[in-house]
């Protein structure tokens, strides 16, 4: 069950094309990372999902129901580049964003008083934004998005220019949010951040999507059949190499790969009768970002040589 | 919810935010008060100037002028036989301002005589002027009353000329001459406050619109807003809050100021009263000649269209003020955060506004003329020149049609601008050119 799908979305501006045929799923209930680097197309397409801009062609399907203009009561942006009116105070700016939203202004009043209380920053309700320093916005700017509990959260580089404190607090409300139900985009380009919060991705490169899928089927997909060995004393240098490559050899650690489908249990029996002392054995996979740079590294070349 | 709930939610804000602003609140009521300071200070400065009043002493050897025609309310002149030698030692210690020699007419031909005066303290030119002619006047009776001609005769000579509309007096019937001089001057005087007022509401309020605008922009606040409401929505909020946050300022004006200035002439009637009864011996001089009959005023102005003007001025009003910072809106999406690159954006803006403005004298000069018939049809400019057309009567056909045109173009030009701000607010980083705006106009969704 998705509770957001794209099929086939292009849309163009005048010189090119920011979100070229994309088509995936977001599962109902989960964290989902919507991966690409700067310019990829990503903020243009979640200007689509968010009705700010509409697609040229394809569909984008919101619980059910083809997008519309009473959409935006259930979805919860925060866009990259925050913004709040400076000049007007935290409560009454924070009630008017609710309000837009469609929520009543007393149950507007109600809920934000609690999400004060619960970043402990009641205090600040009668403070104007001005005079907030750029984290404590950040946390107003958060508040904001999700105080109507939207369906449906988008959070665009949620954590850039938060420091390590009110980043693993923000960590926590998305992950609490989860829990409760919220279905949440996490798009970024930082792909390191995803893989320890997101179930699945799709990741677009130039306005295409690249990649699609759950991280941990991905990695296996992409895995090169690494095995980092972490041991103590001396290696005798007649490992059987038919099988095993080395790739790496410090004095306490090994990485080997291992060719054509060999069972790991073979390589850890030759090490076991090698005579070190064995500390650790685990299996290497690849991380996001090189197989994003793999892939996109490939389709590069494969350019390359289509223009050749 | 509905659109229109986030319309009110938004013209709310813009209002509110606006009126609370201690900016907001100083300019509305100290511009009153300026005013009414003002009024107060040039009619002290006047009282002052007409109750001090100047003693002269006159050395006139000859004889030829007589001291009680001379004097009036300010200036009192007194003969002395003494020599002139004495006096310049002592006119001051005797109390008197001024010291006067009047050197004998030799000659009654003479069109021009020089008159030498002595005073201790600097004399304004007014005063100067004052003297001159009062004394012209002695010595004009003085070469009368030695010529064969007499006083009455000469005062037959003289014979004033007046023009009056026949044509519409016959029309109307009632009024004696509703096209009189008097009726054409405050129906110019109308005019010219109408036309200037809208010039000024389009500039400051258009200009407020479009700050407002880009600072929801730079501050990127506008991103959030229209991923809740469209960016339309947005657009017409801000312009109608604005809009309410000038009529509020000029509601506030049209009681405070013409309340201030009552206070302030009634106290200056009691003032000058107590001191001399010059201000009324002036008003009633006024009122005496035909130049400026007080109840003459009265009787025009309620004479005058209202009906018409009134409820057509509104809608002028409101067109105007759509169109134009609509317009600004627009610009101010196009524009970001570089200023310098807005003033050549405003152009297309600013010039047909300067140039209405430029036809008013055109109108009040030839109220059914060419120049205020165009002006007062093409919906750019008939936001100014037709409000100041309104006190000429002009025909009913005219004003409706002008009127038919502005609110199709203030629906057409609303939704231009809406197009070119929704792709305005979401750029950044790009310098606009003209013809980039005129492409946004047609980009999808």
């Amino acid at each position: 069950m998705s509770i957001l799908s794209l099929r086939d979305v292009v849309k163009q501006y005048h010189n090119h094309t920011a979100v070229d045929h994309i088509s995936f799923d977001v599962p109902k209930g989960k964290i989902f990372g919507l991966l690409g680097p700067n310019g990829a197309g990503k903020t243009s397409l979640i200007r689509i999902i968010t009705t700010i801009t509409m697609a040229d062609s394809g569909d984008v399907i919101l619980d059910g129901e083809p997008i519309n203009f009473d959409h935006p009561s259930q979805i919860g942006y925060m866009p990259e580049e925050r913004g709040l009116y400076k000049k007007m105070k935290v409560g009454e700016q924070l009630i008017y964003l609710a309000q837009l939203k469609g929520m009543p202004r007393k149950e507007a009043n109600r809920k934000l008083k609690q999400w004060l209380t619960k970043f402990d920053i009641l205090d600040w309700w009668d403070k104007k934004v001005e005079e907030l320093s750029k984290g404590m916005q950040q946390k107003i700017q958060f508040i904001a998005t999700v105080v109507h509990d939207p369906k449906l959260l988008i959070l665009d580089e949620p954590f850039s220019g938060l420091d390590p404190i009110n980043t693993n607090l923000i960590k926590d409300e998305i992950d609490q949010l989860n829990k409760n139900g919220t279905s949440i985009i996490f798009s970024t380009h930082r792909m390191e951040q995803v893989e320890e919060i997101c179930e699945n991705i799709v990741l677009i490169n130039q306005g295409k999507k690249v990649l699609e899928g759950n991280v941990s089927e991905i990695k296996e997909e992409y895995k090169d059949n690494l095995y980092r060995i972490e041991f103590k004393g001396k290696l005798n240098a007649d490992l059987k190499q038919d099988n095993f490559n080395i790739i790496s050899d410090t004095d306490d650690e090994l990485i080997i790969k291992i060719l054509n489908d060999e069972n790991p249990n073979l390589l850890l029996k030759q090490l076991l009768d090698s005579g070190i002392e064995i500390r650790s054995y685990s299996e290497v996979l690849p991380s996001l970002n090189e197989i994003f740079i793999k892939i996109v590294g490939d389709a590069d070349s494969s350019n390359a040589q289509s223009n050749l | 919810m509905s659109d229109i709930n986030k319309l009110w939610l938004i013209v709310k804000r813009e209002y509110l935010v606006r009126v609370r602003k201690t900016t907001f609140i100083l300019a509305t009521l100290l511009t009153p008060l300026g005013i009414g300071l003002i009024a107060f200070v040039s009619g002290y400065m006047a009282s002052s100037s007409m109750s001090g009043q100047k003693k002269i002493v006159l050395v006139d050897q000859s004889g030829i002028l007589n001291e009680e025609d001379l004097t009036n309310s300010q200036y009192i002149y007194t003969k002395s036989k003494e020599s002139l030698k004495d006096l310049k030692e002592s006119y001051a210690t005797k109390g008197f301002d001024l010291l006067i020699e009047v050197p004998e007419l030799t000659d009654l031909k003479l069109r021009e005589h020089t008159v030498s005066f002595y005073s201790t303290d600097k004399l304004s030119l007014v005063s100067l002027e004052q003297i001159e002619r009062r004394l012209s006047r002695g010595l004009k009776k003085y070469k009368v009353s030695q010529s064969d001609i007499d006083q009455e005769t000469l005062d037959q000579l003289e014979i004033d000329v007046k023009l009056k509309n026949a044509v519409s007096a016959g029309d109307e019937g009632s009024t004696s001459d509703s096209s009189s001089r008097m009726s054409i001057i405050i129906s110019s005087v109308l005019s010219y406050i109408m036309g200037f007022l809208m010039y000024i509401v389009i500039f400051v309020y258009g200009s407020m619109v479009m700050r407002s605008v880009m600072e929801e922009k730079i501050n990127r606040i506008v991103e959030v807003v229209i991923s809740s409401v469209k960016p339309f929505t947005l657009m017409l909020g801000k312009v109608i809050g604005v809009g309410l946050v000038g009529l509020t300022q000029l509601t506030i004006w049209l009681i405070l100021i013409p309340t201030l200035l009552t206070i302030v002439s009634m106290t200056m009637g009691l003032d000058t009263a107590a001191t001399s009864n010059d201000a009324a011996e002036i008003v009633k001089q006024l009122e005496e000649s035909d130049q400026f009959n007080l109840t003459q005023v009265i009787d025009e102005i309620s004479q005058l269209n209202w009906l018409l003007i009134i409820p057509s001025f509104i809608v002028f009003f409101l067109g105007g003020y759509f169109i134009y910072s609509s317009l600004f809106a627009a610009v101010g999406s196009a524009i970001g955060d570089d200023l310098g690159e807005g003033q050549q954006l405003m152009m297309p803006i600013i010039i047909p506004v300067i140039l209405a403005f430029v036809m008013v004298p055109a109108v009040f000069n030839d109220p059914d003329g060419p120049i205020a018939v165009f002006g007062s049809t093409f919906p750019l400019f008939s936001p100014i020149v037709m409000p100041a057309r309104l006190p000429f009567d002009p025909p009913l056909w005219q004003v409706l049609m002008s009127m038919a045109i502005l609110i199709g173009s203030v629906i057409f030009m609303t939704w231009m601008a809406g197009r070119i701000y929704r792709v305005g607010i979401l750029m950044y980083g790009k310098k606009v050119s003209f013809k980039e705006l005129g492409k946004w106009l047609f980009y999808k969704g």
